[in-house]
């Protein structure tokens, strides 16, 4: 790690050790350990994360299916009449399937759709703008927290790539009062709640757990463990019908989720109760290395009905559907009609994460295919065909990303580590006996490394929570 | 193969291989196990060489995944299941504790369980949260779980075999952190007893005991300790449940001091449990209290902070220092 740590660091085994005169503790561990400095052991940590992913990255040889699978690319859709469709046909069905609704074509063209026109008929050229800087600001923040993994100050990031419309459409449908509850992907959607993206880091630099407070922005923490927001969601939905509040809450989750048991109970809870949650499901095609085939034989927005509310497909490339799709849902919702599920139909263009390696399972053809649908191209292409926006605006635009860029640059180079004893904050709102016990004995422990050289006041302690 | 150096999650892979090579009721299953080879590659290629009904790809629901692979062990296949990361079982946890574990006991004998659940757990990879943990002591408390971590390749290799071969459900924790360290597999061997602890380091004034990642830690606090004359034993206990008390009592009625070393929080933890046993065992032998050296009774901190909070070299001879100041 290039990033020296601000906070002042009390010295530790073998940094100790290099002082004359260190204790008699800190000169037997540095004997031990070969690299016996607190800071060669981190690096020698995050070499060894490195080389974890190296290996991964190593051992890549695509894998050939065996058995009767159907290659990816060639994966049947499970929609009538659209089984069994040549290599890259999933897709071009979909986007040919009358469900998919989508209001600008990959070229950039206006199609109507009379059942959703009017959700954004109030778009000025100032607004189609708007979306289109969301769109290239927060695909900038993305690649530039990628670039920052790679140069080891992150370490993981999920990104978005490929997916910016689905979240700023959908993200710039809400009212300041909705709630929204993302996975851990939703950079974007964050980025139209006003959540500052240096916050979104601290969790993949590892500096926290979380990191914010959700009630600022109505947005809430990352959830890592797939699927578990969405009941959550569901439940403070129905506190938000109790109230009478009329508002809406949004949950994000995967098609790999839509596997998960908590999302078919938060379905479930979510249609009993008739609580305002749209339930706004990016099928970006994979999950890690599983298709969406692998989750399900419906397609996903059909689950809906299953349930008792309606579900959509929308064009998860196409930014002007995504807003108007999501703001018929939340009006929906708001409106005391009860859940509703929205499938972006998308694509993961990146990785899984950082540590994962696509080439070992999906083919470059598919990543062509859909590259050619990208969401920002799309919408620039608009933009022009209209003369909504001249090149001062591409350019000023260019300027504010690259000061973007910077920004989190140097905000997370200079993010300092948490104190150490900032372990011990936090595990209960009022308090444990145990917890102090633990503090005051590790405390102590800690202290016992600022001794003299014959290391006499042992702290004794360890994890074990003193005498 | 027959003896050779290699790490820890090829050992696996290989033992994966030779399990689906001779037995055609094994079954590997779980999130990304196919193409990807899981995202530690311990399953990579054997789908590619027993094909997709032999290792095959759930989708994402752990519930499902052991749930189902009840319904299959049922019908008398041995299922290996997979979890991705530690953090990730809980919502299988319901399936593992109220019908897994059960189902034996319930059957009055009549039906067996042979289920291998893997688990990739512990930390020090730098990971972001509920990919770090350490949760045997939860599976351990639950009566009719096998719960066993290897330290080393050898080691891993050779319980796996020994884990698909036992009609019990096994909890099988992997080192994930130890995953790249090599060792020598003789794959001619004769393993010991699958739930047997080792004495990996021989010594007189103390001993140190420890299963999965903790136990290179020990090896080195007890190199270092030995170079302030200090001679500690280290026992791998290789298995949480059962537990191989006796090997255990032999070392600690010949040293007369125990320190327990876990990622684990140290309260409610295995060590708890070792540190009553061998209390009640070793009463009138012990030269000091038993103790402990652990987690905190707080959330797994973020990455920056997790080699503080695991136990190293320092933490470990501290707590040397205490039990021979008694
Ligand atoms: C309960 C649980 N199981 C496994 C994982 C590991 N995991 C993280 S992301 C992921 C795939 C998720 O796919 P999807 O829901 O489609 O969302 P995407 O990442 O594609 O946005 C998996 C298996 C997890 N985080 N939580």
């Amino acid at each position: 790690m290039t990033v020296e740590s601000t906070t002042a660091r009390k010295p530790r085994s073998g940094e100790a050790a290099q002082d004359a005169g260190a204790g008699r503790k800190t000169t037997r561990a540095a004997a031990a350990t070969p690299a016996g400095t607190a800071k060669t052991a981190k690096t020698a940590r995050s070499a060894k994360t490195a080389k974890s992913a190296g290996t991964s990255r190593a051992n890549g040889t695509p894998g050939t299916a065996a058995g009767g699978r159907t290659p990816a690319g060639s994966r049947s859709r499970g929609t009538s009449g659209t089984a069994g469709t040549d290599a890259h046909g999933a897709a071009e069905t979909a986007e040919r399937d009358d469900e998919l609704v989508q209001l600008l074509t990959p070229e950039g063209e206006r199609v109507a759709r009379p059942d959703y026109d009017e959700y954004v008929a109030d778009l000025t050229p100032e607004s189609f703008r708007d979306l289109y800087r969301d769109m290239v600001l927060t695909r900038r923040f993305d690649g530039e927290a990628t670039q920052l993994q790679r140069q080891g100050e992150l370490g993981l990031w999920a990104s978005l790539l490929g997916q910016e419309a689905a979240q700023i459409g959908s993200g710039r449908a809400l009212n300041d009062d909705d709630y929204v509850f993302p996975t851990y992907r939703e950079h974007g959607v964050a980025w139209c709640r006003g959540v500052d993206p240096v916050n979104l880091l601290g969790m993949f630099r590892g500096v926290n757990n979380g990191g914010w407070d959700p009630n600022s922005n109505n947005f809430h923490l990352y959830t890592i463990v797939i699927g578990s927001q969405t009941l959550h969601a569901t439940g403070y939905a129905m506190g938000v019908a109790k109230d009478g509040a009329g508002s809406a809450v949004i949950a994000y989750f995967g098609d790999g989720a839509s596997s998960q048991g908590d999302v078919a109970e938060a379905f479930t809870f979510s249609a009993v109760y008739n609580a305002p949650v749209v339930f706004f499901c990016q099928n970006n095609q994979w999950a890690i290395s599983e298709p969406t085939e692998r989750q399900t034989r419906v397609p996903l927005y059909q689950r809906a009905r299953g349930y008792g509310f309606p579900g959509v497909r929308v064009d998860g490339n196409d930014v002007l559907a995504c807003l108007a799709v999501t703001r018929a849902a939340l009006e929906h919702s708001r409106g005391g009609a009860g859940p509703m599920l929205v499938e972006a139909f998308t694509y993961r263009m990146g990785a899984h994460t950082t540590s994962d390696d696509p080439s070992k399972y999906r083919s470059d053809e598919e990543r062509e295919a859909w590259t050619a649908k990208d969401p920002i191209l799309r919408l620039r292409r608009y933009l022009e065909r209209e003369g909504y926006a001249d090149d001062a605006f591409f350019a000023q635009l260019e300027e504010e990303s690259e000061a973007l860029g910077r920004r989190v640059r140097e905000a997370v180079r200079s993010m300092p580590d948490p104190d150490v004893m900032a372990i011990f904050d936090n595990a209960y709102a009022d308090g444990s006996s145990l917890v102090d016990e633990e503090r005051r004995a590790f405390a102590a422990y800690q202290a016992s490394f600022d001794e003299g050289p014959d290391g006499s006041a042992a702290a004794g302690a360890g994890a074990e929570g003193g005498k | 193969m027959s003896s050779q150096k290699i790490p820890l999650a090829k050992a696996i892979n290989e033992s994966l291989r030779k399990a689906l090579e001779t037995d055609p009721k094994v079954l590997i299953m779980g999130e990304d196990v196919g193409k990807l080879g899981g995202v530690f590659r311990v399953t990579d290629g054997l789908q590619k060489d027993f094909g997709e009904d032999r290792v095959i790809d759930t989708p994402l629901a752990e519930s499902g995944i052991v749930g189902t692979a009840i319904g299959l062990a049922l019908r008398g296949y041995r299922p290996v299941v997979e979890i991705q990361f530690d953090g990730f079982v809980f919502p299988a946890y319901d399936q593992i504790v109220t019908q897994l574990a059960k189902m034996h006991a319930r059957s009055l004998g009549k039906v067996k369980m042979p289920i291998v659940i893997r688990i990739p757990y512990g930390g020090g990879i730098g990971a972001v949260e509920h990919h770090s943990e350490s949760p045997e002591a939860l599976f351990a408390h639950v009566a009719g779980l096998k719960v066993v971590s290897p330290s080393n390749a050898s080691d891993a290799y050779w319980m796996m075999q020994q884990a698909i071969q036992t009609d019990d459900p096994v909890i099988f924790f992997e080192p994930k952190r130890r995953y790249w360290d090599k060792s020598e597999v003789d794959a001619e061997a004769i393993p010991g007893p699958l739930h047997g602890a080792k004495v990996v380091r021989e010594g007189e004034h103390l001993t140190l005991a420890a299963y999965g990642p903790m136990v290179k830690v020990c090896l080195e606090a007890a190199a270092a300790a030995a170079e302030e004359g200090k001679s500690l034993e280290v026992v791998d206990l290789r298995s949480m449940s059962p537990i191989d008390f006796d090997t255990l009592q032999a070392s600690v009625e010949r040293t007369r001091r125990l320190v327990v070393v876990h990622e684990a929080p140290v309260f409610y933890g295995s060590g708890a449990e070792i540190a009553a046993r061998i209390t009640e065992r070793c009463f009138y032998h012990l030269e000091a209290p038993v103790l402990r050296v652990g987690g905190f009774h707080t959330p797994y901190p973020p990455a920056r902070l997790e080699d503080e909070y695991l136990p190293g070299l320092d933490r470990v001879l501290d707590s040397v220092d205490r039990s021979l100041a008694y």
